[in-house]
């Protein structure tokens, strides 16, 4: 089986006559915790929608779980969490409990009709977030923090093998951030989870992250935080006290 | 008021009242999703386009409803080409294909020598004029569009409410888009006689805006949005005939009067 969870190869992505990613290649092996990392306009959205197949790139190619991501079909070990839910109508009438199911359909075939197991697998998600108590709320109705956290069960319920998630902590309060953030620790020590987290939260990703992949419209760095913080080209890059902040919050 | 009950007996309002039934169904599920997908002038926008097929099958001298089906399943195909590949807004692709069925309409009828009086039933609707061979065909083609709603049910829910997600989910979006169009030319078509060309899109918003309000859950609006449209049509055809009123506008204001009954249930109990 092979270990590569997603490999990118000389990946480029215009829009019109703008370069938005230039040639673009890295690969993420099962079981890392990547952190997606660059400045607003970077390109770091448009890198996971070319990785999801969810815009066309130019040029250059995706794989996912070894498979080219033109053939590739298990979307159910995909678990993803798109940015702030742009698209999100908050009158849209819709419980937290068929929110969270909603990322079970990706394992279901024709007519993807659920069973007493999802369920049972939509409650784990529940408690997992800790908002059992408002799965028959109706989602609009809820803050920005609770229904971040229903949108990160619908991304984890089918437990997927590759969590992508898009500034997931936004609009979550410290307090919630941090038990959110140790959540996916542990979902990437225990189940072997592999995850990439997108945030331009360049401070704070040493602290969770394992790997650290830094995009401005091309690939600035991809390796350890312990290679990031012995490379001189990084120190040229970021200064001596960026750099050390950031080598500071990892150790 | 006992006489109301005398006009049951007779085999015109009971069709009325049967198709109106189904066609009443069909509305608000398709509304449901094209209002929550914001797309709910495409029914609009589509009826005005029948318009335009309406005149050019009398002029050719072909059913007009059966000419219909067709031409507004190519014109809701362009709505969806135009918002897809001409990198235009749906409502802007809406009104392009709008005023083009409405104008080729009013050219047709003015070549075809003056105002033709059948096109009057199509655009206020006569649904207490339905003929049986059209009540089921509206029958057969409403059981038709709600099994392929109910088929695809969760597919059609995940599109819904995040067209990104539904995609990442291995969901066909482009198909399920397609599908959506298409049993909206056919809704609207059945719809032309109920309330006519020119009331259909309250039959397809009404009834889910009113769910809207008092639903909680998805499966539940659109359960609340079916009943809502049935009581709006049976209601509405009972009233005209209490009232004497024109049925398709008093099948509309009943379903606007459930709106404002839910609109004040909600400020009540929020």
């Amino acid at each position: 089986m092979s270990e590569s969870a997603v490999a990118v190869e000389h990946l480029h992505f215009r829009y019109n006559s703008f370069e938005v990613l230039e040639d673009i290649t890295f690969e993420i092996v099962r079981g890392d915790y990547v952190g997606l990392v660059g400045p607003n306009g970077s390109g770091k959205t448009t890198l996971i929608k070319a990785v999801l197949g969810l815009v066309v790139p130019s040029k250059g190619s995706v794989r996912l779980l070894g498979e080219d991501l033109r053939s590739f079909r298990a979307w159910s070990k995909i678990g993803y969490l798109p940015q702030k839910m742009s698209s999100f109508n908050p009158h849209f009438p819709c419980t937290v409990r068929e929110v969270v199911s909603l990322g079970l359909f990706s394992q279901k075939k024709f007519p993807r009709s659920l069973h007493r197991t999802d369920e049972r697998a939509v409650d784990r998600a529940l408690d997992l977030l800790n908002i059992s108590d408002l799965k028959h709320s109706r989602i609009g109705e809820l803050s920005g923090g609770q229904q971040q956290r229903a949108f990160i069960a619908r991304a984890v319920v089918n437990n997927p093998e590759i969590l992508i998630l898009d500034e997931p902590t936004s609009a979550l309060d410290p307090e919630t951030r941090e038990s959110f953030y140790d959540l996916l620790r542990d979902l990437n020590a225990s189940q072997r989870m592999t995850i990439v987290l997108v945030t331009h939260d360049i401070g704070n990703i040493g602290k969770y992250a394992g790997k650290f992949l830094y995009v401005d419209r091309r690939i600035i760095f991809y390796g350890s935080f312990e290679e990031f913080c012995a490379s001189e080209d990084m120190t040229t890059f970021f200064g001596v006290t960026s750099q050390h902040i950031i080598c500071q919050r990892h150790r | 008021m006992p006489e109301i009950f005398e006009y049951f007996q007779y085999g015109f309002i009971q069709r009325a009242l049967i198709c109106g039934t189904f066609i009443a169904l069909l509305c608000s599920t398709l509304g449901v999703l094209l209002v929550l997908r914001r797309l709910s002038l495409i029914g609009d926008g589509l009826s005005h386009a029948a318009f335009g097929s309406v005149a050019l099958g009398l002029l050719l001298g072909v059913y007009p409803l059966y000419f219909s089906i067709p031409v507004l399943m190519l014109c809701s195909l362009g709505i969806l080409k135009l918002t897809e590949r001409a990198r235009i807004y749906g409502d802007a692709a809406i009104g392009i294909v709008s005023s083009l069925g409405i104008a080729g309409g009013v050219v047709i009828v003015s070549s075809a020598g003056g105002f033709n009086v059948d096109l009057f039933s199509y655009l206020f609707g006569n649904i207490l004029a339905i003929s049986r061979g059209e009540m089921y065909l509206s029958i057969s083609l409403s059981i038709i569009v709600l099994l392929v709603v109910v088929f695809f049910y969760n597919e059609l829910f995940s599109i819904t409410f995040d067209e990104e997600f539904a995609r990442v989910s291995g969901i066909r979006t482009g198909r399920i888009n397609t599908l959506i169009v298409l049993l909206t030319a056919v809704t609207v078509v059945l719809t032309i006689n109920v309330v006519g060309i020119l009331l259909i899109s309250a039959l397809l918003i009404l009834p889910a805006v009113t769910a809207m309000q008092l639903s909680r859950s998805f499966r539940g609006t659109l359960l609340v949005a079916a009943w809502t449209s049935a009581v709006s049509v049976m209601g509405g055809i009972v009233l005209s005939l209490a009232l004497n009123t024109p049925t398709g506008a008093t099948i509309v204001l009943t379903g606007f009067s459930l709106f404002l009954c839910a609109l004040a249930y909600r400020r009540v109990i929020p």
